[in-house]
């Protein structure tokens, strides 16, 4: 199981019963395709940068979601065979949390070093590389 | 069009770092420029953040060198390809202004 994040973008002209109605539908397709939903949100509705499917404005969803390749195959080929939906993106999330957590442990590392030397005297700069080396 | 105006650290020009020797007269004081993303601990910078990630792309909807903006090397990385994310679902232009 993998973390992915999919955003998509609803025609304008869908109303919000609609809308919510295709989020559900769509909720059903990821846990039908062996997936978990994680987190369902609509971001609402926002200008696009660009015009896509001749529409200046969409309203944008994003599901967060765990699931394998497979998942989020069936879930992009929902996506463009629905024809409210004009946009999709995927993202994989893993390299991300992955990164974060390693800052986060970096960060917290440095922390605990510089709080630590601070009772022994001033430490002086022959002593950090030893520390680090231990560390 | 929409243009989104960023306000970032676009405006201000590039502050060129001095060299260390320097000394010359003509020589006025120069804010060095810290990567924003290091500053504020942002490890993960995110395609969603159109605020964030717009301030470092030009008007033209160019993504902003590093020279200009003092990103450093890791987070420019990662900071192109968030750009390139927001780009792909219409947040971010690939062109504006012409």
């Amino acid at each position: 199981m993998r973390n992915y994040e999919v955003m998509f973008i609803v025609r304008p002209d869908v109303v919000d019963e609609d809308a919510d109605k295709l989020i559900a539908q769509m909720e059903g397709v990821v846990t039908g395709a062996g997936g978990k939903m994680v987190k369902a949100e609509k971001m609402g509705r926002r200008r696009l940068a660009y015009r896509v499917h001749k529409q200046r404005e969409g309203l944008y969803v994003l599901f967060k979601l765990q699931g394998d390749g497979d998942t989020v195959r069936e879930f992009e080929r929902r996506l463009k065979v629905t024809d409210t939906v004009i946009k999709y993106l995927t993202v994989s999330m893993d390299e991300d949390l992955k990164r974060a957590e390693k800052y986060q442990a970096l960060r917290a590392r440095q922390e605990s070093k510089r709080r630590r030397p601070k009772p022994a005297a001033a430490p002086s700069p022959s002593q950090a590389p030893a520390e680090a080396a231990q560390a | 069009m929409a243009i989104p105006k960023p306000s970032g650290p676009e405006g201000e020009r590039p502050p060129r770092r001095e060299g260390s020797g320097g000394g010359s007269k003509k020589q006025y004081f120069r804010r060095r420029k810290v990567c924003k993303f290091c500053e504020e601990k942002i490890d993960v910078i995110d395609y969603k953040d159109v605020k964030l990630v717009g301030e470092f792309v030009s008007e033209r909807g160019k993504i902003l060198p590093r020279r200009l903006t003092g990103t450093c090397s890791t987070h420019q990385r990662a900071l192109s390809d968030a750009i390139k994310r927001a780009r792909n679902i219409a947040l971010l232009p690939f062109a504006s202004g012409f």
